[in-house]
């Protein structure tokens, strides 16, 4: 019987900061300054971006909102760790790696509101945001279906020799899918150039992760398909830029697929619809937040003397004005004329769609649910 | 020329390849077995092993590679085994490949093409011999095409790798053997139309895929009775073009139509909900549907005959469409 050795990537956990704020010098990727600071606004952002859209949904204003509170980290490497021509095939917490890799704040906003600046044209949930622009498609809410996609766009970019790679995410509840088992062994069998990352936030709904799996990790499970496997402090954004940007470019030089465990934990919520306090107790969350993925990096950044108070209380304050300047600017948006849902479902609008267009449009439009409310 | 069903499959494989660099195959033994009803015998050897893949056997995943390989610029053709195996794979093909297009705005499309046999006859008992059609055509996003001609085998494949939407086509497995002309140089019918198979005036019966050859059959049973009746094949059961069987009925005032199918929730119940919606005044007789018994398609040969549809029935379906003689 093989055995997988105590000090193998799977088993143990990769971190590079301290909890003093100093880092490991041997895992240090030693960014330069502005990408130090980039990533930390990235995370920053979205961690002001989730209170704002909750706050809105809880308002009534949108329909649906998953935060990532807690996760920031992973996302924001991702999206420093990969170039603009890879794809990303993301799960329910990925949103922000889009809005990293340079999609426009007011775009992003749209897809929440679902108006008519939406390139999505209203027609997906917020937290399932997608930009063909950006090479971002949209989650699969079955949970696994993302990841044979992701390893299939990998297989294309292999066949077409175009030097692309494909991120794929997935969180711990759904490595339980049969998508994610049989999307590992396609990798592994046909060696396409993709990175799937399981974000273990410990909590599946109301379903904690050791449900979910005996494994001693989730890691481990790259061993069982010949992946290359790596297991990763889901908190420290360094880590993870290290360990994802390695992954990706092995992916893009030799065509080798990798699978990371990145551990952390859902500070909030599962989504608008959830009350976790049904099924966590509070101390655990209090525990993890004593591992704020933002704090921790802050520590560090302040150590290195690029941080300081008045730094921050800046960066703060122009993060707010962008949010506010934008969502003044979408909110009064007009939602999508009924009439654009026959669009898009074929490349050209068929006959019978335009039949019942025209069997739609003989009747009044109910009230408009202009400015949202619904 | 003359050819089988089955080679009219593999031409149209193979002419997509030469075709467009794009086009590979993937599925369950399609490379080396050549494909378990042999649709792929000898591709392998003449594409490679880049453009030809045998999968593991992981239907959603292999169908999900495809989508991903579509979105990522390729033209796959994907090869499932049955429509009843398909059903592993319709989380991928239901809820991924037919919203694509329409949840990103347009801004990503799938042009991934689903082959899957489908049908009975062959005594492969409920979990090989389904007529699952009706499902695919019943969502918005795939088109569905069910050829039930040698020529329809490979144009329809051919049109199908050319759409820029997810086409899923169904080839009815008895079918496979059946020798026809087939004319590789002919310019293709639009795969979008039904087609008058066999123009008459005294009924409509409505069939397609693996019921054509019935229908027509029965038609000729029919004339021999002194009853003309014409043969409408649906050809694409998503969308339906219904002018045609409308037109049809217009001329005819009667209708049957075939589905291999069981009769509740089937397609044959939308083609008898649409002409009675449109075309009600139209009709002379109460519409008539030939279904299959609506039990798990058993293996035993007699009661498998006695479960699918059969060209008597559609002849005494016919005979009871037409009433009492005036």
């Amino acid at each position: 019987m093989t055995t997988v050795p105590d000090n193998d990537p799977t088993l143990g956990l990769f971190s590079v900061l301290r909890d003093d704020g100093s880092s490991d010098p041997q895992a240090d990727p030693f960014l330069d300054d502005p990408t130090l600071l980039g990533m930390y606004r990235e995370m920053l952002r979205i961690r002001i971006l989730d209170e704002r859209m909750l706050a809105r949904q809880r308002q009534g204003r949108i329909g649906f909102y998953g935060t990532v509170t807690g996760q920031e980290a992973t996302p924001i490497a991702t999206a420093f760790a990969t170039r603009p021509e890879d794809w990303i095939f993301p799960a329910l917490r990925e949103n922000a790696i889009m809005l990293a890799r340079g999609f426009p704040l007011e775009k992003w906003l749209a897809q929440v509101y679902g108006n008519s600046a939406d390139v999505l044209k209203g027609r997906q949930m917020p937290s399932h945001m997608s930009g063909r622009a950006v090479n971002q498609v949209s989650w699969g809410s079955c949970l696994g279906p993302q990841l044979p996609q992701a390893v299939g766009a990998a297989w294309a970019a292999k066949l077409k020799k175009d030097p692309v790679v494909t991120v794929g995410f997935i969180g711990d509840g759904a490595t339980s899918e049969p998508d994610f088992h049989s999307a590992m062994t396609f990798a592994g069998v046909y060696k396409v150039p993709c990175v799937l990352i399981c974000q273990n936030n410990h909590w599946a709904i109301s379903v904690p992760s050791s449900r979910q799996t005996s494994s001693k990790t989730f890691a481990i499970k790259a061993h069982a398909y010949g992946v290359r496997g790596a297991r990763v402090d889901g908190n420290d954004v360094l880590a993870l830029y290290r360990t994802i940007k390695e992954a990706v470019e092995h992916a893009r030089t030799t065509s080798e697929p990798t699978f990371i465990e990145a551990v952390t934990y859902r500070i909030g919520a599962h989504s608008s619809s959830d009350d976790p306090t049904r099924y966590r107790q509070e101390s655990e969350v209090e525990a993890w937040r004593l591992r704020d993925p933002l704090v921790r990096y802050e520590r560090y950044l302040r150590r290195a003397e690029l941080l300081d108070d008045a730094l921050k209380a800046s960066m703060s304050a122009a993060i707010e004005e962008q949010i506010a300047t934008a969502v003044r600017a979408v909110e009064p948006i007009a939602p999508p004329p009924r009439s654009s849902m026959v669009e898009d479902v074929y490349a050209t609008v068929p006959r019978h769609l335009r039949e019942q267009l025209a069997e739609m449009e003989a009747h009044p439009a109910p009230p408009s649910a202009h400015g949202a409310g619904h | 020329m003359r050819a089988t069903y089955r080679e009219a499959v593999r031409s149209a494989l193979r002419t997509a390849c030469r075709r467009d660099e794009r086009v590979f195959l993937l599925g369950e033994d399609v490379g080396r077995y050549g494909g378990a009803y042999a649709c792929s015998l000898g591709l392998l050897e003449e594409f490679g092993e880049a453009r030809v893949r045998d999968t593991p056997l992981a239907e959603s995943t292999f169908v999900g590679a495809a989508i991903g390989a579509a979105i990522g610029g390729m033209r796959p053709i994907v090869e499932i085994m049955t429509v009843n195996f398909s059903l592993l794979a319709l989380d991928q093909i239901v809820n991924n490949a037919a919203t694509l297009r329409h949840m990103s705005g347009g801004q990503i499309s799938v042009p991934v093409v689903i082959r899957m046999a489908t049908g009975g006859g062959r005594q492969l008992a409920a979990q090989h011999s389904h007529s699952l059609e009706g499902w695919y055509a019943h969502v918005p996003g795939l088109r569905v095409l069910a050829p039930g001609t040698v020529q329809d085998a490979r144009d329809m494949l051919l049109a199908a790798i050319e759409e820029p939407d997810p086409v899923v086509v169904v080839e009815h497995q008895f079918l496979y053997p059946m020798e026809g002309d087939l004319d590789e140089t002919a310019p293709p019918v639009s795969p979008w139309r039904a087609l008058v198979r066999r123009a008459g005036k005294d009924l409509t019966i409505v069939a397609w895929g693996g019921s054509l050859p019935k229908a027509l059959a029965a038609a000729d049973v029919l004339a021999r009775e002194g009853v003309d009746a014409e043969v409408i094949d649906l050809r694409c059961l998503r969308p339906i073009d219904f002018p045609t069987v409308l037109a049809s009925v217009a001329r005819t005032h009667r209708l049957v139509v075939v589905d291999e199918a069981w009769r509740t929730g089937s397609l044959a119940g939308e083609v008898v909900a649409r002409v009675a919606e449109d075309a009600l005044y139209d009709l002379d007789a109460p519409p008539m549907r030939v279904c299959s018994a609506e039990v798990p398609i058993p293996y035993a040969k007699h009661l498998e005959d006695a479960a699918l549809p059969q060209v008597r029935q559609i002849v005494e379906a016919a005979r009871r469409a037409r009433g009492p003689r005036a």
